[in-house]
């Protein structure tokens, strides 16, 4: 009988083109994303040794982390507008397709990926973007690289990679209502620890992640680097394929019910081992906020901020304490009595479709908390065309929120989405590292839900009951 | 890129777990379009105030580190964003040579493709330096080919590094020149699956 494979075996087999003891793997990569900021100095470096980029066709480029929301045709910063503009005329001379600033099709690198349908299962797919683990949900190994590999992979089409070893996150139970995939992958981090995942490829299981949508998929997968793995992955299913059916990339007909079948066979075979494996329970879990300057510290919303004394030795008790000084809260607060300036709904893990029309079912008739000033930034062009059909962008604007254009905006702030410092955000992105929104800003992460419900009512709530509790 | 066999140097202990990218190098600095000059930058919101005005009580910048090549952290060092800004402000700045238990899998990498040698010691091993470090100026020998570190004070430990990396920063070789050695299998493999 064959030995039962995971997922992650069967699509690293399939893409060794070179192997030998001692050594890494040399892998091929079936898609190639670049973006304005990891990717210059690869350009440069090709053009230094009169290299060519060997698949433009595998390889798409847009302009995600610096391009400004507001006034796209003003960019204010001299330097941002070199590094787009960098890009541009590198795309060019390279023959890379490119979609820029103004293009239909741009938007944050890990929305249009999958929107365009040039994401796939059993793809490899890297990209000089940490998130790139987001493409995992779709049953494809994809993971981030330094701008050195970027510069390889556009010249060799392939990558050396030590064969990881694979770890599974199982999922048992259903989450409960007004719980998220934000919540499931930011609980998971805080049980786990923001490093159980390094040197491994997460393939998640269960239940909980059989129920999700594509896009709470993604923003599991996308979190996966917070743990620690380059890399996580969800076999595919019928969800996969029905999310994928008529896009651009994709066959449609006969090729599409064909490739359907291979994708579905990429699947975790029955009885495949698992260098690792760890299980959680979705009942237990509840809406999920950081307190912290990493994202494994984060607390259900009902809990309190923790004392640096209830940690187990003193190296932890200093890291609590840092947090809690940065982030200018005191150890025992209940994180619901904390209030905030700020609220932004975008990011690579939560600015799809999706998260922004649960987000603006919380927002509907009612208004922003005189306090905060909220924006929603769509992840790509088409989620921002796509929302203003629906009628989402009346319900955040009349209710007092900024609508933005796409980007990676306020989730790393290296346009003019800042968080000034000292104050605080409720943030529906990935990281919450000192200075990550601004020099001194303070972010908490949190679900669409959650920062929608915190926008209105100006600090934390438990969006399970902010029905009940704004009707009073 | 610049070959490491052995080095000695003097130690800088920053005795932090999960030291991550965005505070390596913060994002306002990664617009630039080339690889040099970032060593300025590093750890630049623990180094500067808000008004960019040194920070004398962030450990790095008193008068005893200034010479500096080897950066001994806590675990899980270089997490986060997958930036090679991190490696390139390191560098710039002067180490050669980062010891930490443990660290994100991307920034480690990132490091073999710049010459900057990432050493795994255990805890223990880790605080043993920090300590010694703090307590005085410290220097360390960090040799490639024994894969060991000691000083001259008794300390010795081991480490372990995958062969193909110890090979390329033995070498000072790029990937790209090693790889393109295999261009016929890559083309190879493109027309079986075509």
């Amino acid at each position: 009988m064959r030995t039962p494979k995971t997922i992650i075996e069967k699509i690293w087999e399939k893409h060794i083109v070179h192997e030998e003891a001692e050594k890494p793997d040399l892998l091929y990569i079936d898609l190639h994303l670049v973006h304005e900021v990891t990717s210059p100095q690869a350009f440069e470096g090709l053009r230094m040794n009169k290299r060519t980029v060997r698949r433009p066709d595998l390889t798409f480029a847009t302009m995600d982390h610096n391009v400004p929301t507001i006034h796209r045709n003003v960019i204010k910063d001299e330097v941002s507008k070199t590094q787009m503009e960098t890009l541009k005329k590198n795309c060019e001379e390279f023959g890379v397709p490119l979609a820029d600033i103004h293009h239909p099709d741009q938007g944050i690198v890990h929305v249009i990926g999958p929107e365009l349908g040039l994401t796939q299962p059993g793809k490899t797919i890297v990209c000089g973007d940490s998130h790139t683990s987001t493409h995992g949900a779709f049953g494809a190994l994809a993971f981030g690289i330094g701008t050195s590999e970027v510069e390889h992979v556009l010249a060799t089409q392939t990558i050396w990679q030590q064969k990881p070893k694979t770890l599974n996150v199982k999922v048992n139970g259903k989450l409960g209502t007004g719980v998220t995939a934000k919540d499931l992958i930011l609980a998971i981090i805080g049980k786990f620890g923001v490093k159980f995942g390094t040197g491994y490829v997460i393939e998640y299981t269960g239940e909980a992640i059989r129920d999700l949508t594509m896009e709470g998929r993604m923003t599991v997968c996308n979190m996966s680097i917070e743990a620690g793995a380059r890399a996580g992955l969800i076999s595919p299913d019928d969800t996969t394929i029905e999310f994928l059916r008529g896009k651009r990339h994709v066959p449609d007909g006969e090729a599409f019910d064909q490739l359907a079948e291979e994708w579905k066979s990429l699947a975790t075979d029955e009885g495949a081992v698992y260098d690792e494996q760890v299980e959680i329970d979705a009942e237990e879990i509840e809406p999920q906020v950081t307190w912290g300057t990493n994202p494994g510290m984060c607390i259900p919303v009902s809990a309190n901020v923790p004392v640096p004394e209830d940690a187990a030795n003193e190296n932890d008790q200093e890291e609590i304490k840092r947090a809690l000084e940065y982030m200018g809260l005191q150890g025992g607060e209940a994180i619901t009595s904390v209030p905030i300036e700020h609220v932004f709904i975008g990011s690579c893990t939560n600015s799809r479709l999706a998260d922004l029309k649960l987000a603006s079912e919380i927002v509907k008739g009612h208004k922003v908390h005189p306090n905060v000033r909220a924006i929603v930034v769509p992840g790509s062009h088409s989620v921002k065309t796509q929302a203003e059909e629906l009628g989402i962008d009346v319900i955040f604007k009349e209710a007092g929120f900024e609508w933005r254009d796409a980007g990676c905006s306020m989730c790393l702030a290296m346009n003019d989405d800042i968080v000034p410092e000292g104050e605080r955000c409720a943030s529906t992105s990935n990281r919450n590292f000192e200075g990550r929104q601004g020099t001194g800003a303070r972010t908490h992460l949190v679900s669409p839900e959650m920062a929608a419900a915190a926008a209105i009512k100006g600090h934390f709530t438990d969006v399970r009951q902010f029905g009940a509790v704004t009707s009073s | 890129m610049e070959p490491i066999r052995k080095h000695e140097g003097l130690v800088y202990p920053l005795n932090r777990a999960n030291v991550d990218t965005d505070q390596i190098i913060p994002k306002q600095f990664l617009k630039r379009i080339s690889r040099q000059g970032f060593g300025q930058f590093v750890f630049y919101n623990w180094r500067f105030d808000s008004k960019g005005e040194l920070r004398e009580d962030f450990s790095l910048n008193q008068p005893k580190y200034e010479d500096t090549t080897i950066l001994v952290a806590g675990e899980n060092f270089g997490c986060g964003s997958s930036r090679e800004h991190a490696p390139w402000a390191l560098q710039d700045y002067g180490f050669r040579v980062i010891i930490a238990p443990s660290y994100a899998d991307i920034f480690y990498n990132n490091c073999t493709k710049n010459g900057i040698l990432p050493v795994k010691l255990t805890e223990a091993e880790v605080q043993t330096l920090i300590k010694n470090a703090e307590a005085d100026k410290y220097y360390l020998t960090v040799d490639l080919e024994e894969k060991k570190v000691y000083d001259n004070q008794g300390f010795e430990a081991s480490f372990d590094l995958d062969a193909y990396k110890r090979e390329m920063l033995l070498n000072g070789w790029d990937d790209i020149s090693v790889t393109l050695n295999y261009a016929d299998q890559i083309a190879e493999f493109e027309k079986a699956r075509a």
